[in-house]
């Protein structure tokens, strides 16, 4: 085979692939990535058995310990709606009321049943504000 | 003292833009003394960073409350060792870290290329300050470190207690010092674009400045995954949170730049991959310090919404496009002056891994930017966890190290099969013994990609030892040196050569430990009564007594109150003893009462970890301190108006109540076989990586023997 | 006040170290030997390169032909920036 052709097949062989594993990715990291929501649109119709990330504010004097069941509700971050949440597995060090949380898990019967060791806390750099603030 | 740091700021930002425009004006005109005037300009950028800083240090460490980083980020009861750190915890602290590290890197190389690389340099030194400007403009503008409060705070703050850890202390100056050198050689490929000086020059000048980031990045990455193992209380080294992200794909694509160049210092190929890759790098550094600052995206790491974030993405934007239009207009003068001769050859393998390091990067931009790229394409902001970044990033690791075993037998242009065969026949030996032992010897087959990992490993591990001893022997039969000493000067002749097979030993057993931790860990979470016992992988372990202290917080971090447990962890005869506990850092709030404000406020955790060559025991202890509410809420209505030392009597009575009958604790005690030698890895990588930047004593012998060595040359030229 | 005050005092001792080379000149200290350094960290790299092919050759990552070829190729690149070394001393004493 003369070099140029040998060239051109070798890069159109190189592109393909590339495609197909970009292709891949997306597909992948599609079928793979729970949606991101917040109370209020979950309680305009959440999907059943589906897993959703909720995010949000722990609401102030709901968190309430059973054994090591967590139990709490989290509210929009710019409003009133909020959903009963009930989680196990390690509670994050900076968990506090008031404090923006995110949590994977799906709604069942209205209340958010959480997976173990989901819940994450943002972690406020200027933590005594924000503990004013609440 | 503000007044100097804000004037420190002022006049770098004045010096900055004097230093761009010198540099500019020297390079177009051709005048001498206004490029080295614009050098020594960026000296002086360094000289009032430096000034800046020690002004605010100071401010730390003598709790001035006047400034308001330091009422916001510390505290007199701040142990002083954390006081020094508590500068780069905060956003305009750390915009002063970068702008200070930056403008001495810039002042280093500009000092070492002074009588070099005279047409690129002053375009260099005008690109560097453009980027210290850039950060001293957002100080000036926006965020300034030295802002004062009217009314000083009898007392800060203090420092967010989860950053009281040792590690924190070089975590971010490392990733810092990582970000900023990339810098280096970004301005003088850009330098070398401009003035169409495409060779290998601008390469030689700043390979040594490419190589202590990619080392320094590398370790900062290394401490911030030490720092979440043995301080977060989820039991994890790496979780591919954002910040996290943002930091390895920087060093990603600056591996495949230090292996890229070696291609082009040889071959003069792969020009425009080359300059594209170091844009790529610098950009990412960027945005690896953009990341931690705005919030964008849900991290641990968002410290909340910054001020600063659109400032930095039209830096960002400038960056990109700047850079784009200056290499398609220079792709005439990158074209390469040889072409790839054999698909089996060294460059073709620099090749492979590069493309195999950019995928990488490329895979894990597209998780880590997932929640922005979905919401624009279907309006639901959704995101990708831990498993897909596992399941997507694996195979291309496996390859990776694969590669870092069979690339260094490869030779240039050309492999021959037979040599191939030859060098590759012992290591593929050992390696197929070692799947052999694995098989028969443990239980490994419960997790194939594990064991093919274990076997690409033993592999890399013989394929250095090969070299290293084959190359003792050739230089034995030249010299007649005994070992050691053959192997010495084998090694300080050729430093690049097996530095670099040392980081790849490095990080061979980095992902050792790596996939024999992610594959083999046992983790349990249980609830336990003191006196109870419950198993963890091999361990059956007792709850022996809850501990509880005042003011004897023995990680040091200035807690005053610590509640614990005392975990004895039997596995045949082996026992060992574990302290995991929880420090309580006291709430600022207003709200909480003058007793229960010590037991509201922050909690960490301390972990307590049992290393081993061969396992870890992990385990981290969450007290519950509900029963003591109604004793706290007494006293707090009880003793509100008392004396601080009263106060301090009735929180001791408090803290001894929980020791002597604590409620159940949650406990999380993980099982993770040869996850040690993930430090161990990491520290050889850095090692290799000193042992390749450090300059090889030959350098200076060589100008004397020059003349020498010139007549050598030419002799030879007659034969 | 105090800030004011800094800023001129900062800006003074800029101003003298970044203006000395405008003012005074920079001299003739560095002519010449840009190219010099230039071409030596050429040669070094040459070296480097010709032990690489060497050390490729003695560990049998090369063949005897394929490193013959290589050597020439490399020597003969070597000799040029040497050439251009000579020329270079020929012209400035100073070398």
């Amino acid at each position: 085979m003369d070099p140029r052709r040998k060239r051109k097949l070798r890069l159109f062989v190189a592109l393909s692939a590339a495609v197909l594993l970009a292709g891949a990715l997306v597909y992948t990291s599609f079928s793979a990535s729970t949606q991101a929501k917040q109370p209020s649109d979950l309680l305009a119709g959440a999907e059943q058995g589906r897993s959703y990330e909720l995010t949000g504010k722990v609401v102030k004097d709901s968190v309430d310990k059973d054994g090591d069941r967590l139990t709490f509700r989290i509210r929009d971050r710019d409003g009133r709606e909020s959903l009963p949440v009930t989680y196990a597995g390690v509670v994050p060090d900076p968990f506090r009321e008031g404090r923006e949380v995110i949590v994977s898990g799906q709604l069942e019967q209205g209340t958010f049943v959480a997976e173990r060791d989901s819940l994450i806390t943002k972690c406020p750099s200027k933590f005594t504000e924000d503990e004013q603030s609440t | 003292m503000a007044g100097l740091g804000s004037a420190c700021l002022l006049v770098g930002l004045l010096t900055a833009v004097y230093a761009v425009c010198a540099s500019l004006h020297g390079a177009r005109s051709g005048s001498r003394a206004a490029v080295v005037s614009g050098r020594r300009a960026i000296y002086c950028v360094a000289g009032l960073m430096v000034t800046a800083t020690v002004v605010l240090q100071s401010a730390f460490l003598r709790s001035d409350f006047s400034f308001k980083l330091v009422a916001e980020g510390s505290s007199t009861d701040t142990p002083t060792f954390y006081k020094f750190t508590a500068m780069w915890a905060t956003q305009d602290g750390s915009l002063l870290l970068w702008a200070l590290l930056m403008s001495l890197f810039a002042s280093a190389v500009l000092f070492a290329t002074r009588r070099s690389l005279r047409d690129i340099a002053p375009y260099a030194t005008a690109v560097l300050g453009g980027i210290a400007g850039f950060f001293l403009l957002l100080m000036v503008g926006w965020e300034n470190p030295f802002t004062t409060l009217a009314v000083a705070p009898v007392e800060g703050a203090g420092l967010n207690p989860l950053l009281r850890h040792p590690a924190m202390m070089i975590h971010p100056p490392m990733l810092y010092t990582g970000y900023v050198g990339f810098a280096i050689p970004f301005a003088f490929a850009i330098g070398a674009l401009i003035v169409r000086q495409t060779g290998a020059d601008w390469i030689r000048a700043t390979r040594r400045f490419a190589l202590i980031a990619w080392t320094f990045l590398g370790a900062g990455i290394m401490l911030g995954a030490l720092w979440s193992y043995s301080e977060l209380g989820w039991g994890g080294y790496w979780a591919w949170d954002p910040v996290e992200n943002a930091s390895l794909m920087p060093w990603l694509i600056g591996t495949a730049f230090i292996h890229s160049i070696m291609v082009q210092e040889k071959r003069g190929m792969l020009k425009v991959w080359n300059v594209s890759l170091i844009v790529s790098t610098f950009v990412l550094a960027l945005l690896g310090t953009f990341l931690v600052r705005s919030g964008i995206l849900d991290s641990i790491h968002a410290f909340g919404a910054s001020t600063i974030g659109k400032q930095f993405l039209v830096f960002i934007a400038v960056v990109i496009m700047g850079s784009l239009a200056l290499i398609v207009s220079r792709l005439d003068d990158l074209r390469s002056e040889a072409k790839l001769d054999s698909l089996m050859s060294r460059e073709a393998f620099f090749l492979v891994n590069n493309l195999v390091l950019v995928g990488l990067c490329v895979v894990i931009f597209w998780g880590t930017f997932f929640p922005l790229i979905s919401e624009a394409l279907s309006g639901d902001e959704a995101s990708v966890g831990p498993p897909w970044f596992n399941r997507v990033t694996t195979p291309l690791a496996l390859v990776l190290v694969a590669l870092a075993a069979i690339g260094p037998m490869v030779p240039w242009r050309r492999a021959s099969r037979s040599g191939l065969v030859r060098s590759l026949r012992l290591p593929v030996a050992v390696a197929a013994i070692t799947l052999v032992a694995l098989l028969a010897l443990t239980d490994s087959a419960d997790s194939p990609l594990a064991l093919v990992m274990f076997c690409f490993v033993a592999l890399v591990l013989a394929v250095v030892v090969q070299e290293l001893a084959r190359g003792t022997a050739a230089r034995r039969t030249i010299t007649g040196d005994p070992w050691p000493r053959a192997l010495g000067q084998l090694i300080s002749r050729n430093r690049r050569r097996y530095g670099g097979y040392l980081v790849h030993a490095g990080i061979a057993i980095l992902f050792l430990g790596v996939a024999a931790s992610s594959a083999f860990q046992e983790q349990r979470d249980v609830r336990l009564s003191p006196g109870q016992s419950f198993e963890a992988g091999g361990y059956d372990i007792t709850y022996v007594r809850p501990t509880a202290e005042v003011g004897r917080d023995s990680a040091g971090t200035g807690a005053p109150i610590t509640f614990g447990a005392v975990l004895r962890a039997r596995r045949g005869d082996e026992v060992q003893t574990l302290r995991p506990s929880r420090n309580y850092y006291p709430s600022q709030s207003s709200e909480a009462g003058p007793i229960g404000r010590f037991f509201e406020g922050e909690a960490t955790s301390e972990v307590d970890v049992r290393w081993g060559l061969r396992r870890d025991l992990w385990a981290a202890v969450r007290p519950d301190i509900a029963e003591l509410e109604p004793a706290i809420r007494e006293a707090d209505a009880k003793f509100a108006g008392s004396r601080d030392d009263v106060q301090a009597i009735v929180i001791a009575a408090i803290v001894e109540r929980y020791r002597e009958d604590a409620p159940p604790a949650t406990f999380r005690a993980i099982d993770s076989p040869l996850v040690s030698w993930i430090w161990i890895g990491g520290a050889i990588m850095i090692l290799g990586a000193l042992i390749a930047i450090w300059p090889s004593p030959q350098t200076r012998l060589r100008r004397v023997t020059s003349v020498y060595a010139a007549r050598l040359g030419k002799e030879l030229s007659q034969a | 006040m105090e800030y004011v005050l800094a800023v001129i005092l900062l800006a003074v001792l800029v101003a003298a170290v970044v203006l000395r080379p405008l003012v005074w000149g920079v001299g003739d200290d560095t002519a010449g030997s840009a190219s010099r350094e230039e071409l030596e960290a050429a040669k070094e790299a040459k070296y480097r390169e010709i032990r690489d092919a060497q050390l490729d050759l003695e560990m049998g990552k090369l063949s005897e032909d394929d490193y013959r070829a290589v050597d020439r190729e490399l020597r003969a690149e070597a000799i040029e920036i040497l050439k251009g070394l000579d020329a270079l001393e020929g012209k400035s004493p100073e070398a």
